[in-house]
């Protein structure tokens, strides 16, 4: 069995200051922070519109549907979207960076 | 999961024989799928996460079961059907939570403990310390969601199979717990599972019938059923398609749902039942894929819920769900039996049983395995323990915990279940979540920080809900009834006036562990941060399928 075990990787210190493993850090923080930010703000801006403004909330666009409705519906719509877009990013953009470091930390003779 | 299961009187709907043979068939499928799955339970892996071994997909289902509570199905349309649009608020609490466990914690968590919350907490902290106070709250979170759904089984058995006396539903309790220890020390964490699954497939089957059924009758047009639910509810009228019938009543109220809708959506991702299902998969790949699907599935169940709640409105009408026994938690019941007869009504009912079985027993094995992996594997016996040694002890802790389970069940039996839930959200969410998110992405979090998050969060929760409303002093103004745990409205010691402590424990709790950290002097270990942090986003390392 080949052992593609990085010489330079002793120690997990040495991944961690290594520039691949910076890169993976900075890639992973740089999308789940903003999105994270992204959907707190808009569940507590529909929280707070939800306790503090009824007109608005109880507005109606067509029938019996209110914007309250809409609002709600769109929680679950972005949270949805949010889902879709994350499993596909980490799918194509992380696990493939982090299985190369993965297998140089831990060599190939598992 | 957090509307009140009222203890009823007998139901005078349904007929409980078919109610109670739809049950036992259930119990006697799930019994043979338990036995079947613990053909493999060999190791402290098999026994604690199922030997890492399910996929995705399966796992999701399973949170899925975890997570939708009997109270979530028949506390959320029944609040839906009385108060209309804010009971819809608290499924989106519980949907959006979601997202902070998808992004922030179940990879990295996946990557970097081994059974327990604590594993990772205590990864680069002082170990003894650190994982006690994740051990004692994660003990705390389960035994109040174990014993608001115990108690909720009383109400639901006397709603449901029309046993009215308490005698009765102590002993219906007594089986709902005995079953429970039978799952988890025959099936393990494969066992439990399992049920958690099979439960999870009936209650969206069942929900989704129920859904189309509502829907059909109204030619598939939201508009014309929430216009039904409008005429049939003449004293809410109009308030019912938007916020405020619950909530908006004063400035006080509206603070109040704030606080909740912050508990909610920062509670999920620190409910220990709910984290130590991630250890069930082989990596942090399938983590991932377990969270998107329990997403969609949760997503959907509460989207029917909504439709379930006007149709009850619609077709039952508020006036009948008042006077059922039950009250609100017998709106979807009520319309099972309008739509499809008894039988029907047998079959929700089943389900919603099945519910409770399969909630008790993930919580029982995330306690037992707390107790037995972290006190007494690591604190007590320094990890000088084998894997047997541990599994052992945490088959005895399970019983105990049945053992305590029905006891407390019986006494709770009749008392406010919202109470019990909202306190396991809010201890989640500011005892466990600040110090997961501190130890998992600040570097210069420390012992003191965690410590004072997790014991300050916990203390400042529980002291603020014993003198809310919810505990003593709430009296319902035209009736001059008590709405509190304590009845008797002579005794009012409450000086905290919301019912959710959550907008002032979270903030409080993540201050703690930053004013913790930055006063200590204790240095950061670095190369157990290092471990952590290329161990919890690489996978390096990381606890493997046990292959059978």
């Amino acid at each position: 069995m080949s052992d593609t075990r990085d010489p330079d990787l002793t120690t997990y210190r040495d991944v961690q200051l290594s520039p691949d493993f910076s890169e993976l850090r900075r890639r992973f923080r740089r999308f789940v922070f903003p999105m994270t930010a992204l959907f707190l703000v808009w569940y507590f801006v529909y929280v707070l519109l939800a306790a503090y403004a009824h007109d608005f909330m109880s507005h109606k666009v067509g029938g019996n549907i209110t914007v309250a409705l809409l609002f709600g519906l769109g929680q679950f719509v972005s949270t949805f979207a949010i889902t879709l877009i994350y499993v596909r990013w980490a799918d194509r953009r992380l696990d493939p960076d982090a299985e190369k470091l993965r297998h140089q930390i831990e060599g190939e003779a598992q | 999961m957090t509307a009140p299961l009222m203890l009823p009187l007998a139901t005078d709907i349904g007929n409980p024989t078919v109610n109670i043979i739809i049950f036992a068939l259930f119990v006697a499928a799930t019994l043979a799928i338990v036995f079947r799955a613990s053909r493999n339970n060999k190791t402290a892996a098999d026994f604690y996460a199922g030997g890492r071994s399910f996929t995705g997909p399966q796992n999701g289902i399973a949170i899925s079961g975890d997570y939708l509570s009997a109270a979530s199905f028949l506390g959320i349309a029944g609040a839906i059907a009385l108060n209309g649009y804010d009971g819809f608020l608290y499924s989106i609490g519980f949907l959006v939570a979601w997202l902070v466990a998808l992004l922030l914690v179940a990879e990295l968590l996946r990557n970097t403990g081994r059974f327990t919350m604590a594993d990772v907490l205590s990864f680069r902290l002082k170990q003894r310390p650190v994982r006690m106070a994740a051990a004692i709250s994660t003990l705390v979170v389960c035994f109040f969601y174990l014993l608001a759904q115990m108690a909720g089984a009383g109400g639901l058995v006397a709603l449901l199979l029309g046993v009215s006396h308490r005698a009765g539903q102590s002993i219906v309790i007594a089986v709902v717990g005995i079953l429970m220890i039978t799952y988890v020390l025959v099936g393990g964490m494969k066992g439990t599972t399992w049920v958690q699954i099979v439960k999870a497939v009936l209650l969206v089957i069942g929900a989704g019938i129920m859904t189309l059924w509502v829907l059909a009758k109204y030619s598939f047009n939201l508009s014309s059923l929430l216009g039904a639910a409008v005429d049939k509810s003449p004293a809410a009228g109009e308030k019912l398609l938007s916020p405020g019938l619950q909530y908006g009543a004063t400035g006080l109220t509206k603070l109040d749902f704030i606080s909740l809708a912050l508990a909610l959506v920062l509670g999920t991702a620190g409910l220990p039942h709910v984290l130590m299902r991630f250890y069930t998969v082989p990596d942090s790949k399938e983590a991932r894929r377990s969270v998107s699907w329990a997403i969609w599935i949760i997503g959907i169940f509460y989207l029917f819920t909504l439709v379930l709640g006007y149709g009850a409105a619609a077709i039952v009408g508020p006036d009948r769900i008042k006077a059922a026994p039950g009250k609100a938690n017998s709106a979807a019941p009520l319309l099972a039996f309008e739509l499809g007869g008894e039988v029907l009504l047998g079959v929700i009912s089943a389900i919603a049983f099945a519910t409770i079985l399969a909630v008790v027993a993930g919580l029982t094995i995330t306690a037992s395995t707390s107790f037995a992996h972290d006190i007494y594997g690591q604190i007590i016996k320094n990890g000088q323990i084998s894997g047997d040694g541990e599994v052992r002890v945490a088959r005895y802790t399970a019983v105990v915990i049945g053992i305590v389970a029905i006891i407390g069940g019986i006494f709770a039996n009749g008392q406010n279940i919202a109470f019990l839930v909202a306190l396991a959200f809010a201890v989640a969410a500011s005892a466990n979540l600040p110090t997961i998110l501190y130890s998992l992405f600040w570097r210069r979090f420390n012992t003191r920080g965690a410590l004072w998050s997790i014991y300050g969060g916990l203390a400042s929760t529980i002291i603020l809900i014993v003198f809310s409303p919810v505990v003593s002093g709430k009296v319902d103004k035209k009736t001059g009834a008590s709405l509190s745990m304590i009845t008797d409205t002579s005794i009012d010691f409450h000086w905290f006036p919301l019912d959710n402590p959550g907008i002032v424990t979270i903030p409080l709790a993540f201050v703690l562990g930053w004013l913790g950290t930055i006063t200590s002097k204790e240095p950061v270990d670095v190369d157990r941060f290092a471990e952590m942090e290329v161990r919890s986003l690489t996978g390096a390392g990381a606890e493997k399928a046990v292959q059978h």
